[in-house]
């Protein structure tokens, strides 16, 4: 039975067997404001996510990246359709802690040190308090910020602060990692560092990812599959699947690879709605 | 009255400077303090001037100078009137801000409690509380001072209930949607977010009721009750024709006041030190 694990991984993951780390389906969402004037954020929406899978929504604006995203987190309810995380409903899966979760906005909690924010979910969840220390120390080391564990959210920057909402995330070695643009208020240099460490984590821990992003080229480098979607109504356009190895080869070198340039312009060409004739990798649907 | 006094304008986020510029805030603060206390030195020596000019008799207004002589000869007994009166409005502070912070958050958490505690503190902010003195003077006996620290409890309870409750609303959407993916029990989004959050709100109430709970009690001793307050002393200097006494006294409870806004004002800024809203 030792090969059970590894022959799982290469099967074809539907929704009977091995369920499947996010399945929406048939998803509308539609928000209703005052006066009835109603905004419909996302149409039609099917997207399923293989344990384990590095997804990223990317698309203009306004689409409803977030708001997929909080459908997935139970934040929200869908209009019609359903979704599921781990087989389960998307309620039962936020009960059971089966995600983390890091949003737009760090959401720090000011009154916090950098350490009592990363041991909050811990400490919600009444792991000890020598299990606490030993873990923050641990996620701060990997965010680079051992040297401000007591620092207080004010006395960082904004991507300092969004750096310790990512190790928030990770306290509890989630299944399902749920970020939405995490990286967007860092610079360059530690966008690129944090999005090496992210493929590097997601590998070690096995960890499915739904990442929601503004930047093209960072979509590609992380992710399996980068899901394009057009302006309101939020509906897919397409799926690109990106075959630049598994996250051990994912380095440094890869940005200045060839398979990542072309990966990159069919992504903008998506994008930006113009039909990608011939190209190889892409799911039409 | 909001917390915007306590919510510094918004930091240059995603600086990465690690400490605040202390120069320039230092110098910042020695400038409030300095202009109020050079407009007291100007105004203080003005009144001198006019009482001296003008020759105004101690009954319509003495000048600051005797006052002060009074105040350091006297100031044996202005302490000992200012420890009583302070003392029962620290004790009125203590136990109107307790119940207040405390019925506020039971309002917040559960709906029944808000809706019943509507009308009773409507009622509460219309009734002038020190006119209740009479009457408690009569339910707790003339010789104690348990009714003065109720006057200053009930003035206390209103500002920092309103207040505290308010805050407890003011709940970060992206904190409850961070609460609500932990699972995480009413209670336990009460005590990690929902107080720690309101601090601003709760010692904004509980800086309007210092001051309120220094006049109410002050104003008690009017009413009745035992001698050796600065209220009791006032009146009876004022009514033995000895006004420059009687000042000392006023400028005694000033000083109590004084003390108590500023003491609740270093508690808040300690308190809320981190609280500049962040990204
Ligand atoms: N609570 C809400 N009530 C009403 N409309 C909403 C609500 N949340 C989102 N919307 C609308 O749904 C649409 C999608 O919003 P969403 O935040 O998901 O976009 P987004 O793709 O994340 O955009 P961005 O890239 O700017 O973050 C927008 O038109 C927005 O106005
Ligand atoms: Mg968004």
């Amino acid at each position: 039975m030792s090969e059970a694990p590894a022959a799982s991984a290469t099967q074809p993951v539907t929704a009977t067997d091995v369920a499947a780390a996010v399945q929406v389906t048939g998803v509308d969402k539609v928000f209703v404001g005052k006066k009835k004037a109603t905004v419909t954020a996302l149409e039609n929406i099917d997207l399923t996510v293989a344990p384990g899978e590095f997804v990223s929504l990317i698309g203009p604006s306004g689409c409803g990246k977030s708001t997929l995203l909080r459908l997935i987190a139970d934040l929200d309810t869908p209009s019609t359709g359903s979704v599921t995380v781990f087989g389960k409903t998307a309620r039962q899966a936020r009960i059971d802690q089966e995600y983390g979760i890091a949003f737009q906005q760090a959401g720090l909690l000011p009154w916090r040190t950098v350490t009592g924010n990363i041991e909050l979910p811990l400490e919600l969840h009444k792991v000890g308090s020598a299990a606490r220390k030993a873990r923050s120390a641990e996620l701060l080391a990997l965010v680079g910020l051992s040297d401000f564990a007591e620092s207080y959210p004010d006395q960082l920057s904004g991507g300092m602060q969004q750096r310790v909402a990512i190790a928030r995330a990770l306290a509890e070695s989630p299944r399902l990692l749920l970020m939405d643009e995490p990286f967007g208020a860092l610079d360059e240099m530690t966008r690129e560092r944090m999005q090496t460490e992210l493929v590097k984590i997601t590998a070690e821990t096995g960890a499915a990812v739904v990442f929601v992003t503004h930047s093209i080229p960072e979509a590609v480098y992380l992710s399996n599959r980068v899901v394009v979607m057009s302006p309101r109504p939020g509906r897919i356009r397409d799926i690109l699947t990106v075959s630049l190895g598994s996250a051990a080869e994912r380095n440094e070198q890869l940005r200045e690879n060839e398979a990542f340039f072309e990966n990159v312009s069919k992504v903008r060409e998506l994008l930006h709605g113009e039909a990608p004739v011939g190209v190889r990798g892409v799911e039409t649907r | 009255m909001t917390a915007t006094t306590v919510t510094a304008p918004a930091p240059g986020a995603g600086t990465a400077s690690k400490q605040p510029a202390a120069g320039g805030a230092g110098a910042g603060r020695l400038r409030t303090i300095l202009a109020p206390v050079l407009l007291g030195v100007v105004a203080l020596l003005l009144w001198q001037l006019a009482v001296v000019v003008f020759d105004i008799k101690p009954f319509i207004v003495p000048a600051p100078l005797s006052i002060g002589g009074e105040f350091g000869t006297n100031i044996a007994t202005v302490v000992a009137g200012a420890v009583v009166t302070g003392g029962n409005a620290l004790v009125g502070l203590v136990i109107g801000g307790i119940v207040g912070i405390v019925f506020a958050i039971l309002a917040a958490l559960v709906r029944v409690v808000d809706e019943l505690s509507v009308a009773i503190v409507a009622a509460l902010a219309v009734i002038p509380i020190v006119a209740l003195a009479p009457v408690l003077y009569t339910m707790f006996g003339a010789g104690a001072e348990t009714a003065r620290q109720l006057v200053a409890a009930i003035a206390v309870f209103i500002p920092v209930y309103i207040n505290t409750l308010r805050g407890l609303r003011q709940v970060r959407p992206v904190h409850r949607d961070l609460l609500h993916v932990y699972a995480a029990s009413a209670w336990q989004m009460t005590r990690t977010v929902t107080v720690p959050g309101a601090l601003p709100f709760i010692f904004t109430g509980l800086r309007i009721a210092s001051s309120l709970a220094v006049i109410s009690a002050l104003i008690a001793e009017y009413f009745g009750g035992p001698v050796g307050g600065l209220g009791k002393s006032i009146t009876s200097a004022a009514s033995s024709s000895n006004y420059n006494l009687a000042w000392a006294y006023v400028l005694g409870a000033i000083l109590v006041g004084l003390v108590f806004y500023c003491v609740t004002l270093a508690i808040e800024m300690f308190a809320t030190r981190h609280y500049r809203p962040t990204s």
